[in-house]
Parts: C-alpha cells; sequence; structure tokens
C-alpha cells in the first residue's frame, strides 16, 4: 500500500481495498464486500451515533464498492447528512457520493438542494466551489430550477473570487446544457461577455467556454463578443512579448484560450468591419507562419498544443470559407501533414482536408493530393486512418478523376477491414452512378462490387443498378452480356444471381442471338445456380423463367418440365409452391398475347435520388458527408446555404422510404417480381406543384426557383406598370439529353411564353422568355408546367411562377401631409387589414427597408412620428384600374413582433398584399 | 467532453467520470465498449478513433490508459493534451504516480479531476493554480488532527 504524506488517510478504508484485491476470485470478493455492507448496515442503524470520521469512512467505503460496479442501495442519507458538516474534508467526500450516485431524479434531490444553498450562500469560495460543482456534475432539472437565477448573479458580481467564478460559468453553461429553457438571458449576458476582457486567463478561458455555447443559440445576444475575441486572440497569438506564466504550455501561449476563442469566432460569419477583419486575418496568417518555424521542444506536448491551435484556426478559415489565399494556405499545410512522420497528424490532416474539398476555393488544390492519399489507403497499418482516407477520396471525387479513384477503393476494397467495408461498397456505388459518364463502366463498377465484397452489397445497391438498366436502354444489351459472363465463375455470390436472375429474365432477348449465349444456355446457366441459393432468389428466378417463356417461346417446354418437377410445385415454401402453380397454369392456359402482355419489359422507373446516399447519410449521421453537389457549398451557415442544404436533406430521407415501390418487404427479394400479374402501369399521380421557394421571391425578382436531381429552373423578371417579362433558364444538370421538352402554362394573366425548343443537351441550359400581362387583381400565381423525356421516362414537373399581385407595383413618393390625408380618407373598415405577427427572422432594420422597397413600395422618410416605424406608398397597375395603396409596418424590438397595417382602396388588395408581406419577416 | 474513462490493461476500470446524465446500463456498455475497443489497437495506432458520432481520444501511461470522449467539433490533439495535463497533475501530488495510487486514492483523484475539469470543460489550465487549491484543500483535511477550532477557521481563508 503506497504511503501518501499529505491528507489523512482513512485506515479502514486502505484495509477494505487490499483486502479486495487480494481476493483470488469473484466470488471471494462478493463474500467480503457482502460482509461489508453488512458492517456499514449495522453501523449506520446502531443505537450509537457515528462520529463525523466514522460516517465519512463509510460512505467512502459504498463508493468504493458502488464503483468496482455493485449496486448500493442505503447510504444516500448519510452521505446527504455529511454535506452540512462543517469539516471541510466530510463535506467534500458527501458531494462526491452524492455527485456520482446520485442519479438526477432522485428524492433527495430536495435535502441536497439544501445544503447546496447553505453553501452558496456561505461566502466561503471552497465551499461555494464544492456546491457549483455538485450543480453541475448532477445537473438535474431540479437543481436548474432552484439555481438558475442564482448563478449568474454570482458569476458577474464584482466581489466574487476568481476561482468562483470560473465555476459559475461553468455550472451555468451545463445547466444551459441540460435545461437551457431555465436559463433565461438577461442583463447579465452583456457582463458575461466582458469577462472577454478579464484579467485572469483561468475566468476568460470558462468564460469562452460558456459564451461559446450560448452564442451558438442566440447569436445575437452576443454579437460583440466577436471584437472582444478577436482582440484577445491577437494578444496571445501576435505579440511575443507579454508573459503568460504558467498559462504557456509547453512553450505555446494559452493554447486552450486560443482555441477556444478560434471555436467562438466559428459561431459567426466572418467579421464585416474591416479594421476587425483584418486583425483576425493577420492572426490566422501568424498562426500558419509559426507552423514553418522550428519547434521550440522536442516534447510532443509542444508540437500538440502548437497545432492544435493549428488545427483550429483550419477549421475557422474554412468555417468562413471567404479569403482563397488562406485555404489554400490551409491546403498546403495539411498536405505537409498528410506526410508527417506521427500517425496522430496525418489523420488529422486526412479529416480537416475533407471538409477543405467541400470549398470551391479549395476543391481543386486538395484534388492534388490524390496520390498521396491513395498511397496512404495502400500503406497505413492503422484502420481508422484508412478509413479517414476513404472519406477524403470520397470527398475529393469529381467527373475528372471519378475513374481512378473508384479504382483504388475496389482494388482496397479486396483487402479492407470487414468493419468498414459495408461504407466503401456505399461510396463506390455512389460515385458510380454520380460521376458515370458511360453506363457500361457503372454496370461493370457494380458487378466488381458484388464480385470482391458481396455480403457488403446491401439490397439499395443491387436495386439501384436494375432501376438504371431498366431505365437507359442504352446499357441494356451491355448489361445482360456482363451479368451472363460474370455468371459463368463457378462460384459467385447470390447477389450476382439476383442481378443476373433479373436482368436476364427482362433483357436476356438481347444477347440470344449469339449461340454461345442462346436461351437455352442461359436457362441451364440460371438454373445451375438455383439449389444453392435461399428462398427469396429462388423465387426471383422462378420469375425470370417465366418471363423466359414468354421471350423464348423455344425453351417453354423445359421450363415447364422444371416448374412441373415435385421440388417446385411440392416445394415445402409456400411462396415457391404457389409460383411454381401459377406460373406453370399461365404458361400452359394463355395465350401469346396475354403472355406478352402480362409479362411484358417493366416500366422504367420514376427518376428519384439514389436510396444509396440515403443510406450513407443515415449510417454517418446528418453533417458527416460531404456535399456532393457540383457546386460547392459554402459552410459559413448564410441562411440561404442552410435552407438549401435542409431540403436536400429532407428529400433524401424521404425518399429512402421508396425504394422501387417495394420496400413494404424490404428483406424478401420475392416481392420483386411477385406482382408480375397485376402489373397494372401505375396510374399517372396528380403531380405536386413545387412552390416550395415561392415566398423567397416576394420581395426580390431573380433567383432559383426550382430544383431537384435533373434540372435547375432559375428566373429573371423585370416589372413595368401592369406588365412584366419574366426570363426562365432551364439547366439540365445531368449528361444526357432531355428530349420532347416542352412547357405550358394557364391562360389566365396573359403569360405569353415562347415555344420552347424540345430537347436540352445534357450539360446545358436554355433560356425562355414569358410575358406577363396583369388584367385585374388577383391572388393565385400561374403554374408552369414542363415535362420532358429523360433516359426513358417522362418527367412531370410543375412550378408556380412567383407573379404576385405586388410585382405591379409603381413606387410613389409623398409628403407626410399628403400621406396622412390619404391614410385618412381609406379608414373603411373594409380598406384596412391589420396583422401582428412574431419575428422569423432577425428584427434588423437595413434588411426590413430593403425588404419594404423590394416588395415594390417607396419607402417614406420622416412621415411617422416614431422612426423605428417604417411607412410605404405605391399604386398597384391592372389594366383595368389602378389601386393606391399605403402601408405601416412597426417592429416591437423587446417582444419580437411586427403590426403590419394596409389601406387600399379595395378590401382583395389590402388583404392580399397583407398575406404577402407579412410572411417576409 | 462526454465522459473520461481509466482502465489498466487488464481492463479494470479505476476512474469513470461522466459529464452528461446516463443511465446504468448506457454507462455499462460504454465502459464495455471503450475498454475493448481501446485494448484492442496495435501499438503506435493513432490516438484517435471514431465512436458513433463522438471522438475517442486515448493514452496509454505506463499500466493506465485513459480515454476521453468528446463531441465531434472538438480538438482531438487538445484533448490529448487534456489527458496529459491531468497525468501531470496526479504525478506532482502523489509523486511519479501509479496505478495503486489511485486505486487506494480513488477519491483523490476525483478530487483533482474536479479542480481541473467541470461540467465537461477545462476549468483551470494552469498547473500552479490547480496544485496550489489543492494543497490547500489538503491544508484542511490536516487541521482535523490539530483539533484546535481555532487554526481551523484561520487556515486556507
Amino acid at each position: 500500500m503506497p504511503a501518501v504524506s499529505k491528507g489523512d488517510g482513512m485506515r479502514g478504508l486502505a484495509v477494505f481495498i487490499s483486502d479486495i484485491r487480494n481476493c483470488k476470485s469473484k466470488e471471494a470478493e462478493v463474500k467480503r464486500i457482502n460482509k461489508e455492507l453488512a458492517n456499514i448496515r449495522s453501523k449506520f442503524k446502531g443505537d450509537k451515533a457515528l462520529d463525523g470520521y466514522s460516517k465519512k469512512k463509510y460512505v467512502c467505503k459504498l463508493l468504493f464498492i458502488f464503483l468496482l460496479g455493485h449496486d448500493i442501495d442505503f447510504g444516500h442519507m448519510e452521505a446527504v447528512n455529511l454535506l452540512s458538516s462543517n469539516k471541510y474534508t466530510e463535506k467534500q467526500i458527501g458531494y462526491l457520493f452524492i455527485s456520482v450516485l446520485v442519479n438526477s431524479n432522485s428524492d433527495l434531490i430536495r435535502l441536497i438542494n439544501n445544503a447546496i444553498k447553505n453553501d452558496l450562500t456561505s461566502r466561503n469560495p471552497t465551499f461555494m466551489n464544492l456546491a457549483l460543482h455538485c450543480i453541475a456534475n448532477v445537473g438535474s432539472r431540479e437543481m436548474a430550477e432552484a439555481f438558475a437565477s442564482e448563478i449568474p448573479r454570482i458569476l458577474v458580481a464584482g466581489d466574487t473570487m476568481d476561482s468562483v467564478k470560473q465555476s459559475a460559468a461553468l455550472c451555468l453553461l451545463r445547466l444551459n446544457r441540460t435545461s437551457p429553457d431555465l436559463v433565461p438571458m438577461g442583463e447579465w449576458t452583456a457582463r458575461v461577455v466582458h469577462l472577454l476582457n478579464d484579467q485572469h486567463l483561468g475566468v476568460v478561458t470558462a468564460a469562452t467556454s460558456l459564451i461559446t455555447t450560448l452564442a451558438q443559440k442566440n447569436p445575437d445576444d452576443f454579437k460583440t463578443s466577436v471584437s472582444l475575441a478577436v482582440a484577445r486572440l491577437s494578444r496571445i497569438v501576435t505579440s511575443a512579448s507579454i508573459d503568460l506564466q504558467d498559462y504557456t504550455y509547453y512553450f505555446v501561449a494559452a493554447p486552450w484560450l486560443s482555441v477556444k476563442l478560434l471555436r467562438l469566432l466559428q459561431s459567426y460569419p466572418p467579421p464585416e468591419d474591416a479594421a476587425l477583419r483584418s486583425r483576425l486575418t493577420e492572426c490566422l496568417e501568424t498562426i500558419l507562419n509559426k507552423a514553418q518555424e522550428p519547434p521550440k521542444s522536442k516534447k510532443v506536448q509542444h508540437s500538440n498544443a502548437k497545432n492544435a491551435v493549428l488545427f483550429e484556426a483550419i477549421a475557422l478559415i474554412i468555417h468562413h470559407d471567404s479569403e482563397p489565399t488562406l485555404l489554400v494556405r490551409a491546403c498546403n499545410q495539411l498536405g505537409q501533414f498528410l506526410q508527417h512522420r506521427e500517425t496522430n497528424l496525418r489523420y488529422l490532416a486526412l479529416e480537416s482536408m475533407c471538409t477543405l474539398a467541400s470549398s470551391e476555393f479549395s476543391h481543386e488544390a486538395v484534388k492534388t493530393h490524390m496520390e498521396t492519399v491513395i498511397n496512404a489507403l495502400k500503406t497505413e497499418r492503422d484502420v481508422s486512418v484508412r478509413q479517414r482516407a476513404v472519406d477524403l477520396l470520397y470527398a475529393m471525387c469529381d467527373r475528372s478523376n471519378a475513374k481512378q479513384i473508384v479504382a483504388e477503393m475496389l482494388s482496397y476494397l479486396e483487402t479492407a477491414d470487414y468493419s468498414i467495408r459495408e461504407e466503401i461498397v456505399l461510396k463506390v456505388a455512389i460515385l458510380a452512378e454520380k460521376y458515370a459518364v458511360d453506363y457500361t463502366w457503372y454496370v461493370d463498377t457494380i458487378l466488381n462490387l458484388i464480385r470482391i465484397a458481396g455480403d457488403y452489397v446491401s439490397e439499395e445497391v443491387w436495386y439501384r443498378v436494375i432501376q438504371i438498366v431498366i431505365n437507359r436502354d442504352d446499357v441494356q444489351g451491355y448489361a445482360a452480356k456482363t451479368v451472363f459472363e460474370a455468371l459463368q465463375a463457378p462460384a459467385c455470390h447470390e447477389n450476382l444471381v439476383k442481378v443476373g436472375g433479373y436482368i436476364l429474365g427482362e433483357f436476356g432477348n438481347l444477347i440470344a442471338g449469339d449461340s454461345r449465349s442462346s436461351p437455352l444456355v442461359q436457362f441451364n446457366l440460371l438454373h445451375s445456380k438455383f439449389h444453392l441459393c435461399s428462398v427469396p432468389t429462388r423465387a426471383l428466378l422462378l420469375s425470370a423463367y417465366i418471363k423466359f417463356i414468354n421471350l423464348f417461346p423455344e425453351v417453354k417446354a423445359t421450363i415447364q418440365d422444371v416448374l412441373r418437377s415435385d421440388s417446385q410445385l411440392r416445394n415445402a415454401d409456400v411462396e415457391l409452391q404457389q409460383r411454381a402453380v401459377e406460373y406453370l397454369r399461365l404458361s400452359c392456359i394463355a395465350s401469346t398475347d396475354i403472355l406478352a402482355t402480362v409479362l411484358e419489359e417493366m416500366p422504367p422507373f420514376p427518376e428519384r435520388e439514389s436510396s444509396i446516399l440515403a443510406k450513407l447519410k443515415k449510417k454517418k449521421g446528418p453533417g458527416k458527408l460531404p456535399d456532393m453537389d457540383d457546386s460547392r457549398r459554402s459552410v459559413n451557415g448564410s441562411t440561404e446555404h442552410s435552407e438549401n442544404t435542409d431540403t436536400t436533406n429532407k428529400g433524401s430521407t424521404h425518399s429512402f422510404t421508396d425504394v422501387l415501390n417495394l420496400n413494404s418487404t424490404p428483406s424478401s427479394g420475392a416481392s420483386l417480381l411477385i406482382d408480375v400479374f397485376s402489373e397494372s402501369s401505375a396510374p399517372p399521380a396528380a403531380i405536386d406543384v413545387s412552390e416550395e421557394n415561392f415566398p423567397r421571391f416576394v420581395c426580390k425578382n431573380n433567383g432559383v426557383i426550382y430544383e431537384n436531381q435533373l434540372l435547375q429552373i432559375g428566373l429573371k423578371s423585370e416589372y413595368r406598370q401592369n406588365l412584366g417579362r419574366m426570363y426562365v433558364f432551364y439547366g439540365n444538370k445531368t449528361s444526357t439529353q432531355f428530349l420532347s421538352f416542352s412547357s405550358s402554362s394557364p391562360p389566365q394573366l396573359n403569360v405569353h411564353p415562347k415555344a420552347a425548343d424540345p430537347m436540352i443537351e445534357g450539360g446545358a441550359q436554355m433560356q425562355q422568355i414569358l410575358n406577363i400581362e396583369c388584367v385585374s387583381d388577383f391572388r393565385d400565381a400561374p403554374v408552369l408546367n414542363i415535362q420532358f423525356r429523360y433516359g426513358g421516362t417522362l418527367q412531370n414537373i410543375a412550378v408556380k411562377l412567383p407573379v404576385m399581385l405586388n410585382k405591379f407595383f409603381q413606387p410613389t413618393e409623398m409628403m407626410s401631409q399628403d400621406f396622412f390625408q390619404r391614410w385618412k380618407q381609406l379608414g373603411a373598415p373594409q380598406q384596412e387589414v391589420q396583422k401582428i405577427f412574431k419575428a422569423k427572422h432577425p428584427m434588423d432594420t437595413e434588411v426590413t427597408k430593403a425588404k419594404i422597397l423590394g416588395f415594390g413600395v417607396a419607402l417614406l422618410d420622416g412621415v411617422d412620428p416614431n422612426p423605428a416605424n417604417f411607412v410605404g406608398a405605391g399604386v398597384i397597375h391592372t389594366k383595368t384600374t389602378q389601386v393606391g395603396c399605403l402601408l405601416r409596418l412597426e417592429p416591437n424590438m423587446q417582444a419580437q413582433m411586427y403590426r403590419l397595417t394596409l389601406r387600399t382602396s379595395r378590401d382583395s388588395v389590402s388583404q392580399r398584399l397583407c398575406e404577402l408581406l407579412s410572411d417576409q419577416f | 467532453m462526454r465522459f473520461l474513462l481509466l482502465f489498466s490493461r487488464q481492463g479494470k476500470l479505476r476512474l469513470q467520470k461522466w459529464f452528461t446524465s446516463m443511465s446504468d446500463r448506457e454507462k455499462k456498455k460504454i465502459i464495455r465498449d471503450m475498454t475493448t475497443m481501446v485494448l484492442a489497437r496495435q501499438a503506435r495506432s493513432c490516438n484517435f478513433l471514431q465512436w458513433k458520432d463522438l471522438k475517442i481520444i486515448y493514452k496509454r501511461y505506463a499500466s493506465l490508459y485513459f480515454c476521453l470522449a468528446v463531441e465531434s467539433q472538438e480538438n482531438e490533439l487538445l484533448a490529448l493534451e487534456i489527458i496529459h495535463r491531468y497525468v501531470e497533475l496526479l504525478d506532482k501530488y502523489f509523486g511519479n504516480v501509479c496505478e495503486l495510487d489511485i486505486i487506494f486514492n480513488f477519491e483523490k483523484a476525483y478530487f483533482i479531476l474536479d479542480e481541473f475539469l467541470m461540467g465537461g470543460e477545462i476549468q483551470e489550465t494552469s498547473k500552479q493554480i490547480v496544485n496550489r487549491s489543492i494543497e490547500a484543500s489538503d491544508m484542511l483535511q490536516e487541521v482535523r488532527f490539530t483539533d484546535s477550532p481555532c487554526v481551523r477557521r484561520e487556515a486556507g481563508f
């Protein structure tokens, strides 16, 4: 037993621990523990009152027993008693027991809260710290309710000791995480921000943690922290002269604080103030420069701390995504780390480069490191590093390097660790589909996947290859030939038999001309695999056979013999038996015509986002997957972008529910062809009109109104009085032509579409002009219907065009006097419409002004006695009439509400304009 | 930070600190996962692992593994140094700390950790300040043996 000179030993405890360690078996240990528990229980229940020391010793023993993994069902009360002891050491053990053993819904919380309250008000910093620690450790709702208002006061009080401030800040942080609703923002928030200026670096560090968390939830309340954080960071990073004393860690100035400040700055976009921005850029440059300096120590702690700051600075640069030079420098720095002898640095460089690959400024720079990354995949000894290399290759993949990257991933797959095979399979399948220029390559790649790692090829992957082959007639013959060849292998994976069965059943006729793959040869080949397969695959094969009967009358007799055999007709599996019976009957009684109708080629599948992508996203969790869109995503969190990413995510989870329309029984391939009898083509469903982006166009005229996997529709429009002209741009996002392209819109509003070209080449854009005339006031916007053929499939898209009443506004300037005169004239109750609503966006005066101007009215200054209010005037022009319109918008910052009032001579106009505008704030 | 675990090469848990509330069952499962995962790693592998949505940072000091779980946006290298700083603090207190010190003085190991981390965030990075406050609380403990109430009131504050 080691002797510790300091503090007080508890001899009884040490003896007990020794005893436990000397136990030779688990049984002996349990026996010893039970003996001790009995002893403690009798002591606690005994008549003799225990002194503080004994109580502390027994509580500590119970704690030890609990930490060994045994349940403890008593002693809590004694621990709570210790809390009110005036001996520090007893109090401390009491708090430790509570922190470790009391879960948040204990009945004792009230008693514990009482003790905490006493210590918090004791003005003794040591006791206060113990109490704050306990709150942070337990973090229950009851505690939050009791102390959430008290702790901010302790935190910002002038006479609070530094160490207590630190505890209070972190305690509040914990409560904010567990019960954010109980930690209201208040006047203390402003004072917390100023803790960033505190003399004591420990206080600054703790406060920065708190502010970062709060700022992520309420960015506006903590905006001022940006300039303070930059100033603080700059003092630490750029001035060599100041002595940070003990906050220098292995020759690195305050690494923890630096990293926390850099994290705080990642809650905000780049500063708008030029001076501030350049000061921050200077900091980031200095950090990048320091990476090139020789190390001040050989110790790994020195390089870790230094590089920790460097990686965090790079994370901020990537987050801002606005300074191309910094991004490229960051990329070069990471490139150096890719070849570093420290495995940790290689791992982090791969991880960090993954996010860099999604910035349009640095995507190309990242690509230059491809060979190194491929090399890492082959040579790294550590699987977690190889996993990162796979992630990075996936992130840097684009049309130019897809073939090479997919080939490397396939060859790595042969030896890859089992734990990451499924993920690699999904990634290869996605890349192969996304960047397939010719689909023969795609088919080859997927068949290779099945050959190399068949067990890891999930249903989504092989469903998808069938979808694609069915939808693209140019690849069907090739697919049939390739699966036929692949099936020649003596041992092939069951997934290959499934794909082979399905494809030959549909398209076997395309290769039947060659005597080496005549119908009979094809059938014998498939049937040679039959007995080795599971029931669902056999069911699929039976369906392929009946399809053969339709395709090739010459093998009808052979197949009927097989179906008629006892092993089929009397199969123990009811599904197989039923299929055999029904298919046999069908082949006997149906005429050739009926057979041909029933067993017709499968209709094309509707185009949708790959379900594989959805699966990968699900596997990796949201946000883990670098965005694969060709238009590289900016990461600085501007609202427009985040809205976009939101919608993509929603779309993908939705499509996951509906692979091939047969996900209702996802685990059985049997359902694949089971409904050949009921294969009535689905009725053309009423298409949903897309109006998701519609509201964004109320106050602006240009932008993207619609986008899906295939097509992007952009708009540019201009209006004068009752006339408008809209330029519609159709962008083909795929590499394939859109054929029979047409668009039409209803005749209301005199929309005159100029005839559109019937074809859009892959990757090309087509423009169409719509002339618009407003005949009278209206509510419903016109719908543009678009139809085209992509692959073999007819696509129908309907988009609500952003033609709203306010587009026909002409702004009217007027003086205050005129305004009020007209305002009074429009005083009839039905002429006024008023709405009070909650702000959906931050209440920014400049933004509001821009929106009102964008709405089309003139903004009148000096009309409203309250300068915070907005007043506007304009005239709506229609062919038949003109409608004057006055509006007033009153923001209430405190309540985060607006009141909008509109007065026009026509109630329908007032109503519609109010609806349109009130939705914008 | 979500949790910190200390365990031996044999997988015996020596210290557990949880920074978010979790049921005992979840805790037991995590402990099992961490010990099997970390102990299976080969020597000279990197110190970081991805586990569910968390980053696991681990490092071995003599016979003990220190294993820290942090959220995905946190800095791995600095997490490694959090572990190192804690080892330094234990070292300073016990004088060349070994596994036995932590077994027999587990409560001290918890107290030292509490001075250093709180609610899953770093509270005080200065070694001097942490050491001073640990010493100060030890002073308070020794006071009990002097058994003199007036000394107790003066010491420390």
